[in-house]
């Protein structure tokens, strides 16, 4: 059985009794296994490590899947991120969304954001996604030369994420 | 904003938020709340181009430069990029950037105020980390200085927002709010009589983590504990400053100041013997590690919040803890020190100070 996290054979299987709805099984390497024991609770990459394996059971097949799993922005796949723990871009919590939904119900017990909006923008997921995927259109025309295409690719990307209201007109209460 | 700092100068000073002032600054060092913001257009920073990076170092900047007036007072930006590893260390020592920031590559920065109170770093784990640091408990204005600068950033630059997730960050677990309150705890009478694990054991079910200064994995060093939010969805950003700053804090300083009492009826002469000897041992060694230094100077803050030795004052034990470390000893030395001269050039330092005979390095 291969470990949860990488390639490595899994030596280690943690049972996990604290949490409610019974016993978790964990499969790690030994490298894994030590990481995991040693960070404890209060680290990030334990909290999704434990969220993860809870997700995901005991089936590999399943994560086999799950791993391939590539962004269609950035370029992430899923087992990147188990790796890791960082996603790769703004869309990955579009993409990956029924796969990070039981992961952030695990870390925060909720799934909604209750506070603050930002006052303005990008629109959709889906606008966000082309700005990303325009910007690295553009970094690749000046890498071979193809200035015109450079430009026209700036121009889109300046109008997309122009600012709604210019900077410096509103005073501010200052304390 | 004024590019790059001198370091030199920076070295002799501590921050505002390091003064030992503020309310319950007997036990609490500080408050420190922080927002994790990206931009809506690029990739998170593990996914960037060194173009990328670069692009949004530059992009912030020039931001941030049209907005600097009404930001803050004699802003300063850092590139971090060019630095020295000791100049680096030092920000690092200083609570002004994360260890993981001034480790990693590429394209970088921080920009800080002369109070040192406000910075934001830039390309660390996500594009923007903007954070406040108070001396004393002090959840609200901490609380809305880093929400003022925020929404000045947020005129200037376009934030990646989900509306059912809230400010997207590159962890699952800062997404939402982004929001982190921090308060760095001294808890020197729960270590001595040995509460600390209940502390932890009490914390973990309430949404908290507690860990040792600086938050560096199982350490913990001179009795010094960060209380912090674990969770960041799903709350209001009021919610989270609450569960910190009136549910937690306030439980733990009880809980510290009854150990205090107890020490001070139970074991006041044992207790007045160790910080007797604590400020012995730095007053009068020839080298010291900073580890030992440490765990002394925290003994001598304890005796002097429960009014066991009367000099010397607090602030000046609070400038010891940031100045003796390496980076800043080096700094004020002016030059790269083996581990062996740095300990004795530890203790000189430590003597110096304590034994009354100041210099001209303070004013
Ligand atoms: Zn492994
Ligand atoms: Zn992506």
């Amino acid at each position: 059985m291969k470990c949860q996290f990488c390639e490595k054979p899994a030596t280690f299987h943690i049972t996990e009794l604290t949490e409610p709805t019974g016993p978790q099984v964990m499969h790690l390497c030994e490298e894994h296994a030590k990481g995991f024991l040693h960070k404890g609770a209060s680290s990030p990459m334990a909290a999704i490590a434990t969220a993860l394996a809870k997700q995901l059971g005991q089936s590999g097949d399943d994560l086999e899947e799950l791993d391939q799993k590539e962004c269609p922005v950035c370029g992430i796949t899923f087992r990147e991120f188990r790796n890791s723990g960082r996603l790769g871009c703004p869309y990955d919590y579009t993409h990956f969304e029924a796969d990070l939904r039981p992961l952030l119900i695990n870390v925060h017990d909720r799934t909604d954001h209750a506070g603050k909006h930002p006052q303005r923008s990008a629109g959709t997921a889906d606008s966000q996604a082309r700005m990303i995927k325009l910007r690295s259109e553009m970094e690749e025309a000046i890498k071979s030369e193809d200035y015109e295409r450079a430009s026209e690719l700036r121009d889109e990307l300046k109008n997309m994420a122009a600012p709604l209201n210019p900077p410096n007109t509103e005073t501010d209460d200052q304390s | 904003m004024k590019r790059d700092a001198d370091f030199e100068q920076l070295a002799r000073y501590t921050g505002e938020w390091m003064r030992g002032e503020g309310p319950e600054s007997d036990i609490v060092i500080s408050t420190r709340v922080r927002l994790a913001r990206n931009l809506a257009d690029f990739p998170f920073i593990r996914r960037c181009s060194d173009e990328d990076r670069l692009s949004i170092e530059r992009t912030v900047r020039s931001r941030m430069e049209t907005i600097a007036d009404r930001l803050w007072e004699s802003a300063q930006y850092v590139d971090l990029e060019p630095l020295s590893e000791i100049d680096r260390q030092l920000l690092v020592e200083r609570q002004l950037i994360s260890r993981e920031i001034a480790d990693s590559d590429g394209s970088r920065a921080v920009a800080f105020d002369a109070s040192e109170g406000y910075s934001v770093m830039i390309n660390e784990e996500d594009h923007l980390r903007i954070q406040v640091m108070r001396s004393g408990l002090d959840i609200e204005n901490t609380w809305k200085q880093v929400n003022r600068i925020d929404d000045m950033l947020e005129e200037v630059v376009l934030y990646a927002f989900h509306p059912r997730y809230g400010y997207l960050t590159a962890c699952p677990t800062n997404v939402g709010t982004g929001l982190r309150v921090s308060v760095m705890l001294h808890l020197p009478a729960l270590v001595i009589t040995e509460q600390m694990d209940r502390v932890f054991r009490s914390m973990q079910r309430i949404n908290v983590t507690v860990r040792g200064l600086y938050g560096e994995g199982s350490q913990y060093t001179g009795d010094f504990y960060q209380v912090s939010n674990q969770v960041t969805l799903g709350y209001t950003e009021s919610e989270l400053l609450d569960l910190v700053g009136k549910e937690v804090a306030p439980r733990i300083i009880e809980y510290e100041r009854k150990a205090r009492e107890a020490l001070l009826k139970n074991n006041r002469d044992d207790l007045h013997d160790e910080v007797s000897r604590a400020m012995g041992i730095l007053s009068t060694a020839r080298k010291i590690s900073s580890e030992e230094t440490m765990h002394h100077l925290s003994k001598i803050r304890l005796g002097i919040s429960m009014g066991l030795i009367d000099k010397p004052d607090v602030k000046i034990i609070n400038q010891l803890f940031l100045q003796s470390q390496s980076a800043h000893l080096q700094k004020l030395q002016g030059r790269i020190l083996g581990t062996a001269e740095r300990h004795a050039r530890r203790a000189s330092f430590l003597q110096q100070h304590l034994s009354g005979k100041d210099d001209a390095t303070w004013n």
